[in-house]
């Protein structure tokens, strides 16, 4: 079927896929791959290999400890990288940046440490709960900011409460003040939900849960790679994200925080790194972000996912956000014109972003997904780490199609034609 | 492989109609399996009864199964091809029908053996679809290791 697209000159275009080797592999017998599963992990460019290599042929070493010139060049590339992810995603300064080992250990950390604060006194006792206090969440979590929650509410007595969803694929808003109320510790949520798209108001509820004394915890690895985003203008307290989906590497990921939190926060993981002096009975800690990375860091990683980052930049992420939401709106478009086929989200662009899922009548996603996979379409198929959210649509799995900088319109349209094509493989026989 | 050979005719009929659909009573064992990746779920009753040998034969399999039509096709067949046999015989099947399913395309699988399951035998091809065809087969192993010990 026929798509008529305008989209971002650069983006998509054959300079930018030139950049990304993988996309000129072929798949299933010759057929061009149809890359459209970046919300689950994105490809890298040459450039953030070639950082990589380049760092460690050059400069490799043990960060922040050795008194020789590789290990402070190593420290030099490492907090280089920090500076540059302090920069992208608006941190006040760049120790505001935790590396971690990608979005899930962020999530745990904040989750382990808020735990390790019970019984505290001082500062860090506000990161206390127990017993009568409250962890809101929402229903459209992924399962890694949903489960840390239900754990940290295990070991602390604390109540799990969530925001339902509505039949339009928003977040239930009907009784803001019935879920955030004086006994909320925590909100933590998504700031773009990696199945419906849906985009909820952080801003306004950050307000409602500061309003009341609770700290924001923020989901952002759908949105940080493929929208700009400021997290001191949000105001959200802590924010997790991945290296992966982002154009960097696996084995990523950052905790933002607020400096004067984290300073309070008691420390996860504990060991060498992040002591300020230890005697054989106790230690003591040094300041955020040392306090929290522990261990030898993902050094490598790290310098890969500032060159991500500045492959970013220079595309420029009002250009990234335009162009994975022209192809949102093809796909929204072209897969609804389908009978048969319903989207699982809003259904047009407005306050959404760029992950379509999509039911197709009488086969199930992993059927979908296996003729597509035929056609060379790559997506995903399952609940997509977000169990709940599915149980409330009353659906075990969906498709899902999610693009990336160098997705392109054809591909979209490769995907609606692929879907009509599995529609007919299943009626046809 | 060509989707006509992954999704054989006799794979959609019995994802169309499965047989032996619908928990049944009675029975002596019932498992749950779930597919964590795809949340697909299989409920598996199983009756058995002494065989004039001694030996426990499946008198009964019902389920309630939400899935691909791997899964769902997978189950059913395997309902047709157990019932009324001995349990070791079941057993056998179930050793043969994992050995392929698992072959990555080296084993085409024992058609005096597994009669119409061999029809499964493309799945092997696509790693990523084993856990569905296999999802009913584990239910059943489960529940004939369970009817074993209530009948010791």
């Amino acid at each position: 079927m026929a798509v008529v697209a305008h989209v971002s000159p650069e983006l998509g275009s054959h300079r930018v896929r030139a950049d990304f080797p993988v996309l000129e592999r072929t798949v299933r017998g010759g057929k061009p791959l149809v890359y459209l599963d970046s919300g689950a992990t994105s490809q890298r460019p040459t450039c953030v290999l070639d950082a990589e290599q380049e760092f460690i042929t050059d400069h490799y070493a043990a960060v922040k400890r050795g008194a020789h010139q590789l290990a402070d060049e190593a420290t030099e590339y490492y907090e280089g990288a920090r500076a540059k992810v302090a920069t992208f995603v608006g941190a006040r300064q760049p120790e505001e940046i935790i590396f971690t080992a990608g979005a899930t250990a962020s999530l745990n950390l904040v989750a382990y440490a808020f735990g390790n604060a019970t019984g505290a006194t001082g500062d860090a006792a506000r990161f206390a709960g127990g017993p009568g206090d409250e962890i809101v969440v929402t229903e459209m979590e992924h399962h890694a900011n949903l489960v840390p929650w239900q754990e940290l509410c295990r070991r602390t007595g604390a109540t799990l409460k969530w925001f339902g969803l509505t039949d339009d694929f928003r977040l239930d808003l009907s009784d803001v003040s019935g879920m955030i109320t004086p006994r909320t510790k925590v909100l933590a949520l998504t700031g773009e939900s990696n199945v419906l798209g849906t985009l909820p108001p952080v801003a306004d509820l950050t307000a409602a849960a500061h309003r009341v004394g609770a700290l924001v915890v923020l989901d952002a690895c759908q949105s940080v790679p493929h929208r700009a985003n400021d997290f001191a203008a949000l105001d959200v307290d802590f924010a997790a994200f991945s290296g992966h989906k982002m154009l960097g590497p696996t084995g990523i990921g950052v905790l933002c925080g607020e400096y004067a939190l984290l300073e309070t926060l008691p420390p996860f993981l504990t060991g060498g790194s992040m002591i300020e002096v230890v005697y054989m009975d106790h230690s003591t800690y040094l300041p955020p972000p040392a306090r929290f990375e522990a261990g030898t860091p993902p050094v490598t990683q790290a310098v890969a996912l500032g060159a991500a980052v500045d492959y970013l930049t220079d595309l420029g992420m009002d250009h990234v956000e335009a162009h994975a939401m022209e192809l949102t709106g093809l796909a929204l478009q072209g897969l609804s014109a389908l009978p048969g086929v319903s989207i699982l989200g809003p259904a047009t662009t407005d306050a959404r972003g760029p992950a379509v899922a999509f039911l197709v009548d009488g086969i199930h996603p992993h059927d979908v997904g296996q003729l597509l996979d035929d056609a060379g379409v790559a997506v995903r198929v399952g609940h997509h780490c977000a169990w709940p959210l599915h149980r409330r649509y009353g659906v075990s799995a969906s498709s899902r199609a999610t693009f990336g900088v160098y997705s392109t319109a054809d591909e979209v349209a490769a995907l609606v034609d692929a879907v009509a094509g599995a529609q007919k493989f299943f009626a046809g026989r | 492989m060509r989707m006509d050979d992954l999704y054989a005719e006799i794979i959609l009929d019995h994802s169309r109609a499965p047989h032996h659909a619908g928990l049944r009573e009675p029975f002596d064992a019932q498992t749950h399996q779930v597919n964590p990746t795809c949340g697909d779920e299989v409920t598996l009753r199983l009756a058995v009864q002494r065989g004039e040998d001694g030996g426990l034969a499946v008198q009964d399999v019902s389920f309630d199964a939400l899935g691909c039509s791997i899964s769902q096709a997978s189950v059913s067949v395997m309902t047709d091809l157990v019932i009324g046999e001995s349990l070791a015989h079941a057993q056998k099947m179930l050793a043969a029908f994992e050995a392929m399913i698992t072959s990555k395309g080296a084993d085409p699988g024992d058609e005096n053996l597994l009669g119409d399951a061999v029809a499964f035998a493309g799945v092997a091809q696509y790693p990523n679809r084993v856990k569905c065809a296999l999802l009913g087969w584990k239910a059943f192993k489960l529940a004939a290791a369970q009817a074993e010990v209530g009948a010791t």
